[in-house]
């Protein structure tokens, strides 16, 4: 068996975000999608919360603050009901989205990946290429990656902002990014797209068309998304080191989820036949 | 080349079988390429072919048989054999999306070219198939024939030894098609080992130093072109007309030297001792009072050739008609 060539796995990420990114019509709705989740939305609510005033409506949502675990209660800061409901929204409701959006988009992309190279008569020059089997996968795996998680760092960013420019006046001054926040986006997120992104790609390359791993990979997806939408939730509710057990535990499915997927690949998988396909 | 150093093989398939979801697409395959020379392998659609060049690199791995391509064994050396063959597949398998230039950069890295000498690579190819002054455009918007040369200049990026060919001029019209032909034939002269695939006969006329007749997976006859026709045309022969009624040249039988008439719609094949008795054949028809329109000597195609084989096969209701012939016999 020849051994990894990095160099080749890369190859083939920069080649597929370079096609990603000239498609206009796959950036544009990933972008839009990002937009809707870490912008529009929290500003929507953020600006709502903070504008109304101490009305009861703000008041009761305030109280329900207390359903919280103490850990997450003690975290809060703010002095006025406004204050405290619209600190809890920005770091604790919002949480979830962070892994929404890109397991959304990455499981997109990598839905078509392999299968798409079949279907484009592409898999044929990768097939007969020196690349290795492991290398290309791993290389769309990458590229797959890229995507999602380039869209939630850009709008973790622009909802960093909001987030302080809205709320910040009304806790004291700048918060955001919290500790725990700062460990979901470069710890647990990167381990539950490892998962997805591994679950969907060894599926692209065993389905028949671009439509049927779509299909197929929602099956993966939701219930992966609902997890991760808990364990995010867990992740920041609970204390630091809950995030990075939760972080860890999501690593240690994803790499050994992306070693089998490298192994399970066949190079005839990427030709117009295969046996069972 | 010399009964003395006969060429060695380039790709040898040994009893090959392949079959997806039980149906066969290969039967005890046996190819034999002579290395530095273009081997045609020539069949119908289905007949196996793109699946064994498939086989050749190690894109797929045959159920039964031996495959060896430069001396390697693709099922354990794949990286080594495809780093040394330039494939161009029946589909052009380019990335539309992306320009020519970054179609033949991301061949190269994928190949391991130094990047130090890549862009010249590059360029180069490009040149040698008629297609840089499209690089920078997108493959989407290239004509088949602009994509067969952007793919053919691929092929060739990474200076491999082996070059295969699956229907390379499909879609052409017939002047890129000829152009394309003639490219590939420039490469042996290189050095190359070709082995292209085509089920257009007249494409491999004149191209072909080897030929392999492929049909449901099996080969039926292989070797050099005149070779297989001496084996099936073993005798001389003309073509001969007259005005009207060729009937008449059935009275040719009797003549010296004549060994039997074969009447067809528009003429006749004579066959003859010796292709000297030609002169005397036409002698007695003058003087017969018939008039000559047609004196061909009878050189079959590989078309004719083809056909022939086929029926064989078909007469004999079985894969293997002819002996198939090794490059030590082709060449001796």
């Amino acid at each position: 068996m020849s051994s990894f060539n990095w160099r080749r796995t890369f190859t083939v990420a920069r080649t597929d975000v370079k096609q990603l990114v000239l498609a206009k019509d796959f950036w544009m709705p990933m972008g839009i999608l990002g937009s809707i989740f870490f912008v529009f939305v929290p500003l929507f609510l953020l600006l709502s919360i903070t504008s109304l005033g101490d009305v009861p409506a703000v008041q009761n949502v305030a109280n329900t603050l207390e359903v919280l675990p103490q850990a997450a209660q003690d975290q809060i800061q703010g002095d006025t009901p406004q204050g405290r409901t619209s600190y809890a929204l920005a770091v604790f409701l919002f949480a979830p989205m962070a892994v929404v959006v890109p397991l959304t988009i990455s499981t997109a992309v990598g839905a078509a990946t392999l299968v798409g190279e079949r279907e484009r008569g592409t898999g044929e020059f990768l097939a007969h290429s020196p690349a290795g089997t492991r290398e290309i996968y791993l290389g769309k795996l990458l590229a797959s990656l890229v995507p999602g998680y380039f869209t939630t760092m850009v709008g973790f960013t622009c909802y960093s902002l909001i987030v302080n420019i809205i709320v910040g006046p009304e806790v004291g001054g700048w918060f955001f990014p919290t500790q725990q926040w700062w460990l979901l986006m470069l710890w647990v997120l990167p381990g539950f797209l490892l998962i997805g992104l591994s679950l969907v790609l060894r599926l692209s390359g065993k389905v028949k068309s671009t439509a049927a791993a779509q299909q197929a990979s929602g099956l993966i997806t939701l219930p992966l998304i609902a997890i991760s939408y808990a364990q995010a939730s867990g992740a920041i509710y609970g204390t630091a080191t809950t995030t990075i057990v939760i972080g860890a535990i999501a690593w240690a499915i994803g790499l050994t989820s992306t070693w089998r997927g490298m192994a399970g690949v066949k190079r005839q998988r990427l030709l117009g036949v295969a046996d069972g396909v | 080349m010399s009964a003395l150093n006969p060429p060695a093989a380039a790709v040898q398939l040994a009893r090959v079988s392949k079959a997806f979801n039980d149906k066969p697409a290969l039967t005890d395959l046996t190819v034999v390429a002579p290395e530095g020379k273009i081997t045609v392998l020539l069949g119908p659609n289905g007949a196996g072919k793109t699946t064994a060049i498939r086989c050749i690199t190690g894109a797929m791995t045959p159920d039964q048989g031996v495959v060896r391509t430069l001396g390697l064994d693709p099922a354990v050396d794949g990286e080594a054999v495809r780093s040394d063959c330039g494939v161009v597949s029946a589909k052009p398998a380019l990335y539309d999306r992306l320009t020519g230039w970054d179609n033949l950069i991301y061949a190269a890295q994928l190949h391991g070219v130094d990047s130090s000498v890549m862009h010249d690579r590059i360029r180069a190819s490009a040149g040698r198939f008629g297609i840089e002054h499209a690089l920078d455009e997108q493959v989407g918007g290239y004509s088949t024939g602009m994509k067969t040369r952007l793919a053919l200049s691929r092929s060739v990026l990474h200076e491999p030894c082996l070059l295969l060919f699956d229907e390379p001029t499909s879609g052409l019209d017939p002047e890129s098609a000829q152009a394309v032909l003639q490219l590939i034939r420039e490469m042996t002269t290189d050095g190359h080992t070709v082995v292209m695939c085509t089920h257009h006969l007249v494409e491999a006329e004149g191209l072909a130093d080897h030929v392999i007749v492929l049909d449901t997976g099996t080969d039926l006859v292989s070797g050099q072109p005149s070779d297989l026709t001496r084996t099936y045309w073993p005798e001389d022969s003309v073509r001969i007309a007259v005005e009207g009624d060729q009937a008449k040249l059935a009275d040719l039988e009797i003549l010296p030297g004549v060994r039997r008439v074969e009447l067809g719609a528009t003429d006749a094949r004579v066959v003859l001792n010796d292709p000297a008795v030609t002169p005397d054949v036409v002698v007695a028809l003058t003087a017969a009072g018939q008039r000559v329109t047609k004196v061909v000597p009878h050189e079959p195609s590989l078309e004719e050739l083809y056909f022939a084989v086929r029926r064989s096969a078909r007469d004999l209701g079985e894969g293997t008609v002819g002996s198939t012939i090794t490059p030590e016999e082709a060449y001796r």
